[in-house]
């Protein structure tokens, strides 16, 4: 990561546009999946048909609540709707339905973690519901535009932070944290490659100590993580070069490219729209009673930071389990539930399910809700290496099985005869093989050289087809080399 | 026949006298040889009406019919109606077809009424002459050298020549009350979210409010009680059980108390208007009402706050007319901006463009709190004036409707702020949101003119039952012009 020169800082504000994943659109009754055909989910109210008129979506509203409890922001207990006008062919009224004045959610937070551990809050001025616009559409067109509407009336809240972020790193610090929140509210579907969470950059740069900030420049619709901390870092390269070859910022907006990554300018605040927001008369204030919102509350799930709290303290995990294992909500259920089911030790669960489960799904491609190992059967063989039916060492094999689909954990285990020999005259016996096939190391061993210890392990365990408990193995080896 | 009420209709049709369909055609001879002259008449849907009229007639014959089944009515063409152009008084949708009813068209249409056609208005309803419409200017039927009022030109003009026993309208400033003044009708707009605004093509949208152009009271009453009612689709319309207006038409108005305002009973009105709505105020004397004279001290603010108001919303409502997806679109435009430019100054007439500048000058950057903020706190002065006298043991409230009777054609065109000073009586009940009424009170050299009467909110009943004891005192509303009447 490129480095902000000597005696300047950077000056960012994020605004997120996140689509809420309601059954139908925020004004109308059409739904709004992703990837329909055309068109095929546009009514006439989304099409801003004459004498069509819009009806609020309650579900939305309650959306953005669950949001704004979430980043322990305020309700408004009445916010109104707004008209924001400008002319362009995806925006089918002439206007967009947003909040203006009064958004619904405002003074929030988030507090989120910087590379060395220490955390910092970022100020959520506020987050407004809206509508989506449309899409255009080029491809398969000559000397036109095709214009899809499915996505117009699509509802978003839009979320923006104060400028309290100062590097790319913590932008992309910021966006993470606030994509892990609704994606766990169940309030956005998180996919930002098909736009449902987006992001614009304001970005500026000062000397460290200026009382003032910069002009500022918005970066549009940077649509990942990566391309975020990429685009802020141009921008305050860009800047700061600007400056010091004695020139001034515009204040306008720019487009990234990702290609090139660098971002170019789109158009200045001279040419921005007069947006002539005023209130619409079609729709009535949205009105949250404490009732409303304490019931809201009252639902809200466990969030991450209180989950990775609880893992660690209830669990023993250690910080980096508990953060990786309460990434996603549905993985800290998986977790949850493989504990609970298997009654083996929590550490140990955590072991299995954040570095082989995870790993075996990261080669695969898969997430966890795609896990060919449900968390029945993952606890099913945690429970054979906790009643020493297996080893830690047979189970990776078992383990394997599992994923190929070959049954359960006990299944596999009888077909594959691995139970766990701790008869321990059968042990004995094969080391006693070993030792006799084997003089010339028993006799290196026996004059002192101790890393061979290793090796009669490995011959031993051959011999017993792995399946020789590993404690007992140990100590009856030993005794045996002792002679 | 086309001199019948309601009531009379639906037991002409009850009784086998007639059937909807011999009803439907004899309107429909009527409109074939009177409309040349009115343009009242933007589309005549003969075909649909007489198969509408059909299964009226089966209805009636089944014992399923209500009390409008099978009676003909005119639409405004600002209501949407599936499979039928919807114009709006417009080129901008000259080829407009909704693929949607209006709540209202579905509310008439399941009543049974029978659809004759879409009625002439003033272009989006802007205007108080019916002298905007792309469709050209409609005549009065009292003199067809005269305008018939707008933004309802064609619904009254039709009416008051017998082309349809009732029409529909809309009043956003007056649109209802002012033609039905001048064309000798008795028109109601209910309180605002009364009717349903869905598929009414939107001017303004927290002014506009659809209601009903008649002969009489009685008849106005039962169209309404049809139309009236919450609609989900609608999230302005009231969610409030609609009173029976019509049962209750007998009641004496005996004891009431009627507020005249003394600001509109300043300068402004004609001599001969005056002398009529004094007349009118008489008679209710005589009939038992109690008048007390009364001050809205912020009425005179009614006129700017409007043309503040109403344009703004027209601005933003009629942005959705691009040329992009329906309606007018420029031939061959080069350029997006083009295509915008050319399709919209096309597309919409002089006094839509006119308030289209307005309304965008006023919501635009370091203008909007001093034109479209102050006039929303002079709105709420103003409803606070109507709040206070019905607080105050005020049941209605009494006034003029218009200044004058029907003008010339052309002699307020060249002076649009002339044309808006028409609605001075008739706007604030529109900011207000209360209903308002006007009827019938006489005529000044053979042009009628009438009176307006304004509720408290959902005082429908109450209003429409004080004109229809006034309409059982007086004969003026049963008065033709001439050339109409046989």
């Amino acid at each position: 990561m490129s480095r902000i020169p000597e005696g300047w800082e950077a000056v960012i504000g994020l605004e997120v546009h996140c689509q809420l994943s309601t059954q139908s659109k925020i004004f109308s009754g059409s739904a709004i999946a992703y990837g329909a055909e055309p068109n095929t989910q546009a009514s006439p109210i989304d099409l801003g048909m004459p004498g069509m008129l819009p009806v609020l979506n309650v579900d939305a509203v309650k959306k953005a609540v669950t949001f704004g409890l979430s980043v322990g922001a305020k309700i408004a207990p009445r916010s109104v709707f707004a008209r924001k006008h400008y002319f362009y062919p995806d925006l089918p009224k002439g206007y967009q339905i947003s909040q203006y004045e009064l958004p619904i959610v405002f003074e929030g937070h988030l507090d989120i973690e910087l590379e060395d551990g220490a955390s910092k809050r970022i100020g959520i001025t506020r987050a407004h519901l809206e509508e989506d616009a449309g899409k255009s559409v080029h491809e398969g067109f000559q000397k036109s535009s095709g214009i899809d509407l499915n996505r117009a009336g699509t509802p978003l809240i839009e979320i923006v932070s104060e400028p309290d972020i100062r590097t790319a790193a913590e932008a992309v610090a910021y966006l993470k944290k606030l994509h892990q929140i609704v994606v766990y509210l169940g309030i956005c579907d998180g996919n930002m490659q098909e736009g449902s969470f987006r992001c614009d950059a304001n970005v500026s740069v000062r000397k460290v100590g200026a009382p003032k900030f910069g002009t500022r420049t918005e970066t549009k619709n940077v649509n990942s993580f990566r391309y975020v901390e990429k685009a802020i870092e141009y921008e305050i390269e860009r800047q700061i070069e600007v400056i010091e070859a004695g020139g001034t910022i515009r204040q306008e907006t720019r487009l990234f490219n990702p290609d090139t990554g660098e971002t170019r300018a789109m158009r200045s605040k001279e040419d921005a729209n007069d947006y002539r927001y005023f209130p619409d008369p079609d729709l009535l204030p949205v009105v949250c009673t404490p009732e409303y919102i304490d019931a809201i509350r009252g639902s809200l799930p466990e969030l991450p930071d209180a989950k990775r709290a609880r893992f660690e303290k209830d669990f023993g995990l250690s910080d980096y389990d508990a953060k990786t294992l309460t990434s996603s909500r549905e993985l800290a259920a998986y977790y949850e539930a493989v504990v609970a089911a298997s009654g083996a030790e929590a550490k140990l669960c955590a072991n299995w399910v954040a570095t082989d489960l995870l790993g075996a799904l990261n080669k695969l491609s898969k997430d966890i809700t795609e896990s060919p190992i449900s968390a029945d059967a993952l606890a099913g063989m945690l429970k054979r290496i906790a009643d020493k039916t297996i080893s830690g060492k047979l189970a990776k094999d078992v383990f394997e099985a599992m994923l190929n689909g070959e049954g359960s954990a006990d299944d596999i285990i009888k077909a594959k005869g691995l139970v766990q020999i701790t008869d321990e005259s059968a042990i004995i016996a094969a080391i006693d093989d070993v030792i006799a096939r084997n003089p010339q190391q028993v006799a290196d061993y026996r004059s002192g050289k101790d890393k061979l210890f290793g090796f009669f392990v490995g011959q031993a365990m051959k011999a017993t087809q792995g399946k020789a408990n590993p404690d007992a193995l140990n100590r009856l080896l030993k005794e045996r080399l002792a002679g | 026949m086309h001199k019948l009420s309601i009531a009379e209709l639906a037991a002409g049709l009850r009784e086998k006298r007639f059937s909807s369909r011999e009803l439907t055609q004899a309107y429909l001879k009527r409109i074939d040889s009177f409309d040349g002259a009115i343009n009242s008449y933007v589309t005549v849907t003969a075909e649909r009406a007489l198969k509408q009229a059909d299964a009226a007639d089966a209805r009636i014959a089944a014992g399923d019919a209500g009390l409008l089944t099978g009676i003909p009515l005119g639409q405004k063409d600002i209501f949407c109606t599936t499979g039928v152009r919807t114009a709006c008084g417009s080129q901008m949708l000259d080829k407009f077809i909704a693929p949607y009813d209006a709540t209202i068209v579905e509310k008439l249409d399941a009543a049974g009424m029978v659809m004759l056609g879409k009625l002439n208005m003033d272009e989006f309803a802007m205007g108080s002459s019916n002298e905007t419409s792309f469709y050209g200017p409609v005549s009065n039927p009292w003199d067809k050298t005269r305008v018939p009022g707008g933004s309802s030109g064609g619904s009254v003009a039709a009416v008051a020549a017998g082309l349809c026993p009732v029409a529909t309208a809309t009043d956003t400033g007056g649109s209802i009350r002012q033609p039905a003044a001048l064309t000798n009708l008795t028109g109601i707009k209910p309180t605002y979210g009364r009717v349903s605004r869905y598929g009414m093509i939107a001017f303004a949208s927290s002014l506009d409010q659809a209601g009903v152009v008649a002969r009489s009271a009685e008849d106005a009453a039962q169209v309404l009680q049809a139309m009236s009612g919450f609609d989900a689709k609608d999230s302005t319309s009231v969610e409030r059980p609609v009173d029976d207006l019509v049962s209750g038409l007998g009641q004496s108005i005996k004891g009431l108390t009627i507020g005249l305002p003394k600001e509109y009973f300043a300068d402004g009105m004609a001599p001969g208007v005056r002398a009529r709505v004094e007349e009118a105020i008489a008679t209710l004397t005589r009939l038992g009402v109690n008048f007390r004279e009364i001050s809205l001290p912020n009425s005179p603010l009614s006129v700017p706050t409007y043309y503040v108001v109403a344009p703004a919303e027209a601005s933003s409502n009629l942005a959705r007319f691009d040329g992009v997806r329906y309606g007018h679109r420029a031939e061959g435009a080069k350029s997006l901006e083009e295509l915008y430019k050319r399709s919209r100054g096309e597309g919409f007439g002089a006094e839509v463009q006119r308030r289209i500048m307005i309304g965008t000058y006023v919501l635009s950057h370091g203008y909007y709190d001093a034109y479209y903020l102050q006039a929303q706190k002079v709105r709420r002065l103003i409803y606070d004036d109507f709040k206070r006298a019905f607080a105050d043991g005020i049941d209605l409230i009494l006034g003029p409707t218009a200044t004058d009777v029907a003008f010339k054609f052309g002699q307020n065109s060249d002076d649009p702020v002339a044309m808006y000073l028409n609605d001075i009586y008739t706007i604030a009940a529109n900011l207000a949101g209360i209903p308002a009424m006007s009827l019938p009170c006489g005529f000044v050299d053979g042009l009628p003119t009438g009176f307006q009467l304004m509720g408290n909110f959902f005082s429908e009943a109450r209003m429409l039952n004080v004109a229809h004891q006034y309409q059982q005192a007086t004969d003026f509303h049963t008065q033709w012009p001439t050339e109409y009447a046989s």
